[in-house]
């Protein structure tokens, strides 16, 4: 059996990659939520903020269990799959990797030790700080990672001597051209999918009744952050396409389905791009409207496909249709956000059952765009690794077909069962629901620190942690 | 190219790897202890004693792969595609036993699957580790400053010996910490397997240590030339002395002494795998100097490095001694 190593090695990091982002995605965000309401409570002293707090905790530690696993696998796959790429780009972007991991890294591994396992141990400020530190160190650690991936997009700064690329200006390589705009999108992605999924969860709560007040306070704080981010991404966005179409044009020509640049600058909202035919099947567009966005002239023009070398091309109908993806949906967000804020304006947000019944299903949604976000600046950027400077192709390691094909084989399988049962017990957390007063001790076992799994296996099943099939605690004092 | 600069690099990978293989060895061996308890509480309290931390461990994996990348290119990308099957098994053996950590406790009362994942997880990972080192030091083929041999080269008697090697060490640094940190029948656990798995421990060290200058040329020059053999031969001495005080340790009921004495039973056992191999980086063929980075890019990490580690090492020390102290059965952090 014949493998295609290249193939085979571009799935393997696709796959692993994307398993990995979600995580990080939602932890960037989750750990700001997770400051701000212990902020909150400090300042205010409300309890429902604790109880939010410590609750969303929870589901912190399951997701930066699966970020942090995951990212380990990528620190090394650099080397394992691309090993011809890493000695290329070694000098230029290794050390934004090793600033990452001093930077960030530690400063999340670390302080996320007092923020899961502390509560019962330190005082609250502690805490607090804690969760700060994580939540900075989460935003430190998307920049160096934009930064590497920026420069793969728009590389800077650098110079090629005998096939290797050495840095010249450490400003020009961190700070390359779409670095700004990657990072801030990103960023905000992360903010506005973690909105969503607490306004789903809320929404949740509300519609069985359950924790009525944590509920409401889940509620406006995510259509306050959706109804400001979602249109800020959409700025965001709009300046980062420009960016690109002066740095990768032939990306945005894929995204647009744009294919000479003699077309009317029409924007196609719909079609199937044909390589062959170099044309849009079943094409539904908006006369002008493409060429107002990219050139803010009506009649502006901008290069299409045939207007490069065929083999320049991105895949054109992935980048086409995973772009159409991202902004129906980022579109989709922005009307949620306004809707929320007329319903609040109304005085309904809390009880307006098709607003409810509909958030409490998006969840998904931030993750399906970032995922598809992703696909379009990747797979825009082939058939280049690093743009202009390497090949894909000429990236990969020296490593069999056979050994790519049966380690993939193996990530998919241990992803899989890794990610269906984090999401399983993601939503048997929220199942569970919010645990009441934190310090409240077991019955029987007074003055023990409580511990919050052992709290939460005694909601759902009942029983306390020491009964069944286990001995009780006091006979283990033998 | 300044010749200190890889020498520098050299020092502060070899530390992370150390501070690694110290760190997590302990949080890996103690799920490498599983099997011997089948009490739901007393796993509870071996895996409460290691949570806080075996995240900020794992993380000096991450810096010894992203320091080899950023300080020696060319080594990273010779050293991954040869050891491309140990690597990537071992890195998925470590996703499973990481999120152990948390899903175990969600899962529960239906938990089991969970304990077999970070118990088998953390035996293969550190199998895989011991086989990875073994491939490393028996050598690694490159032709023109690439991997040139077969997907299963690592794959030999020794390297598996070594790997198994690993696995004792691990459990014993976990035993040892068992020891340490906790009070009642784990801790009773912890005394019964330590002095079992230090012998097997002493035993495998003294094979590898006979074994590589037998099988590896360099090796034996490098410890049975004069005048090395009058500076070095403390090092094995040493390593039997401080085995003989943790066995002593463990027999008198010490508490913290045979833990700290196992890591340096572990730092001596490395600093003779680094008379064995310096300067190479890939055994045989390429040395520091060889697989450099830039110096430019040496510098520029180097520069955060010296500002960067001390703060990492000063809040890594601070989370510790938060934590410090017994956990009582039945204790929990989670």
């Amino acid at each position: 059996m014949e493998f295609d190593p290249v193939l085979l090695a571009r799935i393997q990091f696709a796959f692993t990659v994307s398993f990995h982002i979600i995580f990080p995605a939602f932890t960037i965000g989750l750990s700001a939520y997770i400051a701000v309401l212990l902020l909150m409570w400090m300042r205010t002293r409300e309890e429902k903020y604790h109880r939010l707090a410590r609750f969303w905790t929870k589901i912190f530690a399951v997701s930066f269990a699966m970020g942090v696993v995951s990212g380990i696998v990528l620190s090394y796959q650099f080397g394992t799959n691309w090993s011809r790429f890493s000695e290329f780009s070694g000098n230029v972007i290794g050390p934004l990797i090793g600033y990452e991991v001093l930077t960030a890294f530690y400063l999340e591994a670390t302080f996320l030790g007092i923020l899961l396992f502390g509560w019962n141990r330190f005082p609250p400020w502690l805490i607090t700080t804690s969760a700060v530190l994580v939540a900075i160190g989460t935003a430190i650690s998307a920049f160096w990672i934009l930064a590497a991936n920026s420069w793969m997009q728009t590389p800077a700064g650098h110079e090629i001597r005998e096939g290797i690329a050495y840095p010249v200006d450490w400003l020009q390589i961190v700070f390359n051209p779409s670095f700004i705009y990657r990072l801030a999108h990103m960023l905000n992605a992360a903010y506005l999918t973690t909105a969503v999924v607490v306004l789903a969860v809320g929404a949740r709560y509300l519609l069985a009744s359950r924790h009525e007040e944590e509920s409401r306070t889940m509620l406006r704080m995510a259509v306050g952050m959706i109804a400001v981010t979602a249109p800020l991404q959409l700025l965001i966005g709009d300046l980062h396409g420009l960016n690109t179409l002066e740095h990768q044009p032939v990306k945005v020509a894929a995204m647009e389905g744009h294919w000479s640049e003699a077309d009317p600058g029409h924007l196609v909202i719909f079609g199937i791009p044909d390589e062959e035919q170099r044309t849009n099947h079943f094409e539904i567009a908006i006369p002008y409207l493409g060429a107002l966005i990219l050139t803010h002239d009506l009649h502006g023009t901008y290069l299409g496909l045939t207007d490069f070398a065929e083999d320049e091309w991105p895949p054109v109908a992935n980048v086409f249709f995973t772009f159409r993806i991202m902004v129906g949906i980022g579109l989709l967000l922005i009307v949620v956000g306004l809707w929320g804020l007329y319903l609040w304006w109304r005085g309904r947000l809390f009880s307006d059952r098709a607003f409810l019944r509909s958030t409490s299903h998006m969840w998904p949604l931030g993750f399906i765009a970032i995922l598809a976000g992703w696909f379009v600046t990747e797979q825009g950027r082939q058939p280049w690794l690093v743009h202009g400077l390497m090949r894909t192709v000429d990236g990969i390691s020296p490593v069999p077909g056979a050994s790519v094909a049966s380690t993939l084989a193996l990530f998919v399988f241990i992803y899989g069962v890794v990610f269906t049962m984090g999401i399983y017990y993601i939503n048997r957390l929220i199942n569970r629901g919010l645990m009441g007063e934190a310090t409240k001790a077991p019955a029987g076992l007074p003055n023990r620190p409580l511990s919050a799994a052992e709290e939460a296996t005694r909601e759902a099943t009942g029983r306390e942690p020491g009964d069944g099939p286990g001995r009780p605690l006091t006979e283990l004092k033998r | 190219m300044e010749w200190y600069l890889p020498v520098i690099w050299a020092g502060l990978i070899g530390t992370a790897v150390a501070m690694y293989v110290i760190l997590d060895g302990f949080d890996l061996g103690i799920a490498i202890l599983y099997p011997f308890t089948h009490v739901e509480e007393e796993r509870d309290l071996m895996m409460s004693s290691v949570a806080p931390f075996w995240d900020g461990n794992e993380t000096w994996l991450v810096l010894g792969g992203a320091g080899l990348w950023v300080a020696f290119p060319l080594a990273y990308a010779v050293i991954m595609p040869a050891l491309y099957l140990p690597v990537i098994g071992m890195l998925l053996a470590l996703v499973l036993r990481g999120v152990s950590f948390e899903f175990r406790w969600v899962a529960k009362p239906q938990h089991r699957k969970w304990d077999i994942a970070f118990a088998g997880g953390s035996i293969v990972a550190s199998f895989l580790q011991g086989a990875i080192l073994g491939g490393l030091l028996q050598g690694i083929e490159v032709a023109d400053r690439q991997y040139a041999g077969g997907a299963f080269d690592w794959l030999t008697p020794f390297s598996v010996f070594v790997g198994l090697a690993v696995v004792a060490g691990y459990a014993l640094l976990g035993a040892t910490w068992l020891i340490m940190r906790t009070t009642g029948p784990v801790q009773e656990l912890g005394r019964s397997l330590a002095p079992k798995l230090l012998l097997a421990v002493m035993v495998a060290m003294g094979i590898i240590s006979i074994w590589t200058p037998l099988a590896i040329e360099r090796v034996a020059e490098r410890w049975f030339s004069t005048p090395n053999i009058f500076f070095l031969w403390p090092i094995p001495l040493l390593a039997v002395l401080v085995a003989y005080g943790v066995w002593r340790g463990i027999e008198r009921g010490r508490e913290a002494l045979p833990f700290v004495g196992t890591i340096v039973l572990f730092l001596l056992g490395y600093a003779g795998l680094v008379v064995s191999n310096v300067p190479y980086l890939v055994p045989p063929h390429l040395t520091f100097w060889d697989t450099a980075a830039a110096p430019a890019s040496q510098v520029f990490l180097l520069i955060g490095a010296v500002f960067l580690l001390p703060l990492v090492l000063g809040y890594t020390a601070f989370v510790y001694w938060m934590f410090r102290g017994k956990i009582a059965p039945g204790e929990g952090y989670h």
